[in-house]
């Protein structure tokens, strides 16, 4: 797999955890020994506008940005925010978006970015254990047990 | 073997500043920059916010005078504040390093205007490196201080929004340290810029740079990085254009430059020599292509197009097709909104219950542009409230010019509103004038910094809190005024009506703090 470059873009609206997916995620194929590029957009995200992250894996990435046209995933934390970003996946890409989920299942709505992350473990070529350590190390212990569960209730979910 | 980190340009900038042993950070925040210095505390450094970009360059050259190793950051725009120093300090001797770095925000993620700050490079005279990923920002800052020390020049190291805000590989290597001490040695020749000795010093720095051209164009040096490619088409370019470049056109042979001023006229010569067609791909202005063709290289350039926004591969791919037809219309983001609760909403609402004319200034609060709002009339620059509403005032017909408001932020405030109030008391306006301070007690648009109204230092410690009311009432407005815009709204709006009626002299301040600094203060206690 690492062969091949795989790109992943998230999106979603200022304050839903977009980065901290995003920066789980890069982290994950750090450390797994993967090449590994990230870039984002945040501006003046604190006042509810749109952000976007693009994740890089696999062997020659180059550009830190995802090519139109060119994201094998699209994870969309906001519903509004699929429209605008939908150019960015590729033909044969897999949208993932909030609307997989059931959030009732979730013990916050903040959790959803963690739950999308499980989401997405089913396609990705990691191994799942560096990706819950990921999440753990981007977090404050006393979230630990909400997105490990989070994680896994996203991993449960067909999309 | 060094160790390796996954980390975005500003916090590689931070890491190779510790380790080449920088003695002073000094800044204004500004996005995309804001990071370097906060992280450059956080791993042990020590870093300070300046009141502005102005103050932050003098600065960094009296530590640098003093043999300091130094960095001062900002973003593009706050070139323009700290221009003065910085293009005669070109002609001085600094005895430390002085590192300049800049944040440049082509496409305007977060900014006011899309100015390509290479063009101070070439204005003022100071060499300007140009990272294309983490790495290099952390190897580039460590070249940047040799420069300085070995030329005694101050240097600028350009980033962009996409070097400060990627995530790339970087493998902490050792920088040399700096082999002397701070030390002050006297040195009027170089060090006093009055014509006499300002003539000789002009000639000084552009010996020095033609000097660091040659070195530059050396083997060896690190400046440029060519890679070969098919005979039929060369590409110069740098910073992040390059990394787009290697993705958009494999095959064609690449001369990258690291160091983009001075301009390496022979490794540019020679490189072009090789190839049938020589492509220029750079983000922002036409400057490598204009130094191409004052040294006589043909090179085919960009279609207009491409001097607004940020490239990425596939612009890059149609730059160097030479089609500059328009890209199709990306579907709108969601536009940024005051955040709910946001205190700047409550002095909004009473600005459009008297529907004043709302000179504004920079930072969360020109979002009063949005419905419901739109209460934002103007905004130029940092400061800029101030003087705008002034001029309104001293044109406008009397019924027109009473509805002039000027708004400004505190951290705004205190980076450049204090001349404006000493303007407005000293060429009063005969209809008064009135300056309202949303005061949220924090710099919270480039995302919550300290600043000289806070009380508390750059890393949060207690430090002096400059009072913005003395600060007024000192300088020697007549009328001043403190409401909290949630508590006493109502206060607030009379005592604006009364101002404004009444062709008064007047500051309101607004001061109630910005709930999302408020959650990030309980969150340190
Ligand atoms: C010369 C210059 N330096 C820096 C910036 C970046 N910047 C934009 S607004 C702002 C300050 C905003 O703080 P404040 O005035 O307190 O308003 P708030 O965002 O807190 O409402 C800064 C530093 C800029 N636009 N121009
Ligand atoms: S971050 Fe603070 S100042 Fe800015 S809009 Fe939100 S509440 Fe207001």
């Amino acid at each position: 797999m690492s062969k091949k470059v795989t790109n992943v873009v998230f999106a979603g609206i200022g304050g839903q955890g977009v980065l901290k997916a995003s920066d789980i995620l890069a982290d994950a194929a750090f450390a797994s020994g993967i090449e590994i590029k990230k870039a984002e957009v945040h501006g003046m995200s604190q006042r509810g506008g749109s952000v976007s992250s693009d994740v890089r894996f696999g062997e020659g990435v180059l550009s830190p940005m995802v090519p139109e046209g060119k994201a094998d995933y699209l994870v969309v934390l906001d519903e509004t925010q699929v429209e605008p970003n939908a150019g960015c996946l590729a033909e044969d890409g897999k949208l993932i978006t909030v609307n997989h989920l059931d959030v009732s299942k979730l013990q916050s709505p903040k959790c959803v970015n963690i739950a999308l992350l499980g989401v997405l473990s089913n396609f990705l070529d990691l191994d799942v254990e560096i990706l819950k350590n990921s999440v753990k190390a981007n977090l404050a212990e006393k979230l630990h047990e909400m997105n490990m569960a989070a994680f896994e209730y996203g991993q449960s979910i067909e999309a | 073997m060094a160790d390796k980190i996954l980390v975005n340009g500003n916090v590689a900038v931070a890491h190779a500043a510790l380790a080449a042993g920088v003695k002073l950070g000094v800044g204004y925040p500004g996005t995309p920059s804001t990071e370097i210095l906060e992280t450059f505390s956080a791993i042990g450094g020590h870093a300070q916010w300046a009141p502005n970009e102005k103050v932050a360059l003098e600065v960094g050259i009296g530590a640098a005078f003093g043999a300091a190793r130094t960095i001062v950051t900002m973003k593009h725009v706050g070139v323009n504040v700290a221009a003065d120093p910085l293009f005669t300090v070109a002609y001085e001797k600094v005895d430390g390093a002085l590192v300049i770095v800049v944040a440049d925000d082509p496409g305007m993620a977060s900014s006011q205007n899309e100015q390509d700050s290479r063009n101070y490079a070439r204005a003022a005279g100071v060499v300007m490196l140009e990272p294309s990923t983490s790495q290099e920002a952390y190897d580039f800052l460590g070249k940047a201080i040799e420069i300085s020390e070995r030329w005694n020049v101050p240097v600028f190291l350009r980033l962009t929004t996409r070097i400060c805000h990627s995530k790339t590989v970087v493998e902490l290597k050792e920088l040399s340290k700096a082999d002397f001490e701070p030390n002050y040695e006297k040195n009027i020749p170089e060090r006093v810029m009055v014509p006499a000795l300002a003539r000789a010093a002009h000639r000084r720095i552009v010996a020095k740079l033609h000097e660091i051209e040659a070195w530059a164009c050396e083997a060896g040096s690190g400046m440029t990085e060519e890679k070969n490619g098919d005979k039929s088409m060369g590409i110069i370019t740098s910073g992040i254009a390059a990394v787009h470049v290697y993705e958009a056109a494999p095959e064609a042979g690449v001369l990258k430059l690291n160091m983009s001023y001075p301009f390496p006229n022979k490794v540019v010569e020679e490189f072009a020599a090789k190839y049938d067609k020589v492509v220029i791909v750079e983000e922002g202005d036409r400057i490598i292509e204009k130094d191409c063709r004052m040294i006589g290289v043909e090179v085919v350039g960009k279609p207009e197009e491409f001097v607004f926004g940020e490239l990425n591969v596939a612009r890059t791919k149609k730059l160097i097709a030479g089609d500059g037809s328009p890209d199709a219309p990306t579907p709108k983001d969601r536009p940024p909104q005051l955040c709910v609760g946001c205190p700047h909403r409550y002095s909004f609402q009473v600005l459009k219950d008297l529907d004043a004319v709302v000179t504004g200034d920079i930072g969360c609060y020109t979002l009063g542009v949005m419905p419901p709002f739109e209460k934002i009339d103007t905004c130029v620059c940092m400061g800029g409230s101030i003087g705008v509403g002034l001029g309104l005032r001293h044109v406008l017909p009397d019924d027109q010019a009473r509805k002039v408001v000027s708004v400004i932020g505190d951290s705004t405030f205190m980076h450049s509103g204090l001349t404006g109030i000493v303007d407005m008391v000293y060429n009063r306006p005969k209809t008064g004038h009135v300056v309202m301070i949303l005061d949220n007690s924090i710099t919270a648009m480039t995302g919550m910094q300290e600043h000289p109204g806070t009380g508390r230092a750059l890393d949060h410690s207690p430090a002096y809190q400059v009072s913005v009311e003395d600060v007024c009432k000192g300088i020697g407005v007549e009328n001043v005024a403190v409401f909290d815009p949630l508590k006493e709204q109502e206060e607030m709006k009379a005592t604006l009506k009364d101002y404004l009626d009444n062709d008064k002299i007047g500051v309101i301040i607004a001061r109630r703090a910005c709930i999302i600094a408020l959650k990030n203060l309980s969150q340190r206690k």
